[in-house]
């Protein structure tokens, strides 16, 4: 133990072994969850079938439209214009996905600047988004400045508000800010999101020993070098959880008359051209569709135990 | 004296400068906490009381805005209604579903667990794809449930859907509950799983004998901050339906049975420029969740009682 200690005078090695030495502690609380799969008393055996039988079904029609949507995306043009329409794909073809690149040739606009449209906006926001947050969430918790208490209780009640119901009023600003069909349009607004700040806050009410913070402080780190180096890499867990939860918001975010030059428009703008296309077309407005699934899945499969983990401290206590 | 004086202008000074940093860090999201928050609900409310098209100046109306809601609109009696009617039964169910799927799910091991929250999130998480259901839905014998229950007998010619005015609303409620469970969801899986196991030891000793009971004096009472935090992440999502709705049924939709007052209002805003009334619509709809929020809150309070 007095041996740690000393370590510690050393920043950054030091501040990493007291890291470490806090990981340990958190150990055993980890190991005690994943006992919950000890037997319990309150159980019986026909209440688990019911509720196998339930959530099999649940989840069965969760998942449906999706696979659906995988399987016409793979159906050749005869599949498609069938009757009765099948359901599952019985030659799977990548035609859909060959024809997508020549159907949106079109465009007056090339399919390349709408990726890149998309890729901008949604990993600007998310990065630029996830280290604002991170950034408030950590004043308001572990700082003394005055009214932190009346500030996290607007966030958190503002919690209510969201892009849709905000709409009109924040257009109001937009004109007024003439943003009006400008990227920042698409990019500003998603930093007054509140659920980020309000989420990585009560994340660090429970992950954050004032020791540490202490420690670090005592051996000399500044406040920038302390949030950089001890506390993001502690809070990581969150802010993979925050960047899944910006990412998915503003990748599938519609502007809704805020955007009208052609070279501004994200992907999910197109989709609806091709989707106006009716039955023919729909084998490719499906294959859009799920192209577009990919990047939020893909980042929910690597945030995946992170979220399940981080998002247990996210309650409003009033 | 003085130096008195001078140790507190130091005092002062110093602990300026130890703050200095936090206000440096909060900055950024106040900032756009602000402008892009506060400032659009107190215009709102400012402008709810003119008349403004965005060209001219605001000239003041009184509650001209609010009394031509309820005794000149034709559509916004019917949008009102809509929205409370979808607020009233999404916010609930999805809440109550968010929960229940998340109560079920924790009972299986590991890896079912993972499995089953991809499938139940997989509709929140990929956005956009609510446009399947209108091919699924499709008014001509294509669509997929009308050639099912063609083929089942059960119909004899197809039904439109998504025109039919006592179709949309159902048809619109199911979609948006299959893509509700989103945050509250997974915030309700983790929490089911941080709930201290010793807690269900104690009570089982204590005489709890069946998971109802479990659920009713251990689970909900340790987890009521995160049911509140669930319940207002459903209330915003039901009261902001108008994105489903318009992809399924159009704007306007058949009868207005699936305008709802966000999509009157981004109609009243952006496309009529006619803000002030806008702007009295939207301040309706704040008051109307901000009800809802204290209600929830009220009542979450009384379990485990």
């Amino acid at each position: 133990m007095f041996r740690k200690k000393q370590e510690v005078l050393i920043l950054p090695s030091g501040a990493k072994a007291l890291r470490d030495s806090v990981n340990d502690l958190k150990a055993p609380k980890r190991q005690r969850s994943s006992k919950s799969e000890a037997k319990r008393y309150t159980r019986s055996k026909v209440g688990n079938f019911f509720y196998f039988a339930f959530i099999i079904c649940g989840g069965v029609f969760a998942i449906l439209p999706l696979v659906y949507c995988l399987c016409t995306s793979l159906k050749p043009l005869d599949e498609i214009l069938i009757f009765p329409p099948r359901f599952f794909v019985h030659r799977p073809t990548f035609a859909n996905y060959a024809a997508l690149p020549e159907l949106l040739s079109s465009l007056r606009v090339p399919l390349s600047r709408y990726i890149f449209n998309s890729l901008f906006v949604t990993l600007g926001t998310t990065f630029l988004y996830v280290v604002v947050a991170s950034m408030a969430a950590f004043v308001l918790c572990k700082s003394n400045i005055k009214f932190k208490k009346t500030i996290f209780y607007i966030i958190q009640f503002s919690l209510l508000f969201n892009a849709y119901t905000l709409a009109v009023p924040q257009y109001l600003i937009f004109t007024w800010m003439n943003i009006v069909d400008t990227y920042w349009v698409c990019i500003l607004p998603h930093f007054a999101s509140t659920m980020g700040v309000f989420l990585m806050k009560q994340y660090m009410e429970g992950s954050l020993p004032n020791a540490l913070l202490e420690a670090a402080k005592i051996d000399g780190a500044g406040y920038y070098r302390i949030f950089w180096q001890i506390v993001m890499p502690i809070v990581k867990p969150m802010w993979l959880t925050l960047t899944l939860f910006t990412f998915r918001d503003v990748w599938a975010s519609v502007p809704q008359g805020t955007i009208f030059s052609e070279t501004l428009k994200t992907l999910p703008t197109i989709m609806s051209q091709i989707t106006a296309g009716g039955v023919a077309r729909s084998g490719s407005a499906m294959a859009v569709t799920c192209i577009l699934m990919i990047p939020p899945i893909t980042v929910y499969m690597i945030s995946q135990s992170n979220v399940m983990e981080s998002m247990s401290s996210a309650g409003i206590k009033e | 004296m003085e130096k008195q004086i001078n140790k507190k202008k130091i005092s002062r000074k110093a602990r300026f400068d130890e703050t200095l940093p936090s206000y440096i860090m909060l900055a950024p999201f106040l900032i756009f906490f602000f402008i892009f928050l506060v400032l659009p609900i107190g215009a709102s409310i400012v402008l709810s009381f003119t008349d403004y098209d965005m060209i001219n100046n605001p000239h003041p109306a009184g509650l001209g805005n609010y009394l031509r809601m309820f005794l000149e609109d034709d559509v916004f009696p019917v949008v009102f209604k809509n929205t409370l009617f979808f607020a009233i039964i999404c916010g609930p169910a999805g809440f109550l579903l968010s929960f229940v799927l998340a109560w079920f799910i924790n009972e299986f091991s590991p890896l079912v667990r993972t499995l089953l929250s991809f499938m139940f999130y997989a509709p929140a998480l990929v956005g956009n794809a609510t446009f399947i259901w209108q091919v699924a839905f499709s008014s001509d014998a294509y669509g997929y449930i009308n050639s099912a229950l063609l083929s089942l007998g059960l119909i004899t010619e197809p039904i439109t859907w998504l025109s039919t005015e006592q179709y949309i609303q159902p048809i619109i409620i199911i979609v948006q509950l299959w893509s509700s469970m989103g945050v509250s969801f997974l915030t309700n899986i983790s929490g089911l799983q941080n709930v201290n196991n010793e807690l269900y030891e104690a009570g089982s000793i204590d005489g709890i004998r069946n998971r109802w009971q479990e659920l009713w004096y251990i689970t909900l009472p340790t987890m009521k901050h995160m049911l509140l935090f669930s319940a207002v992440m459903q209330i915003s999502s039901a009261f902001s339906i108008s994105g489903i709705a318009i992809t399924l049924a159009g704007f306007p939709s058949v009868g207005y049975a699936a305008d709802t007052i966000v999509s009157h209002m981004q109609d009243l805003g952006t496309v009529r420029y006619e803000l002030g009334y806008a702007s009295a619509v939207a301040v309706v709809l704040f008051l109307m969740m901000v009800f809802f929020r204290l209600v929830i809150g009220k009542l979450l309070n009384m379990t485990g009682k």
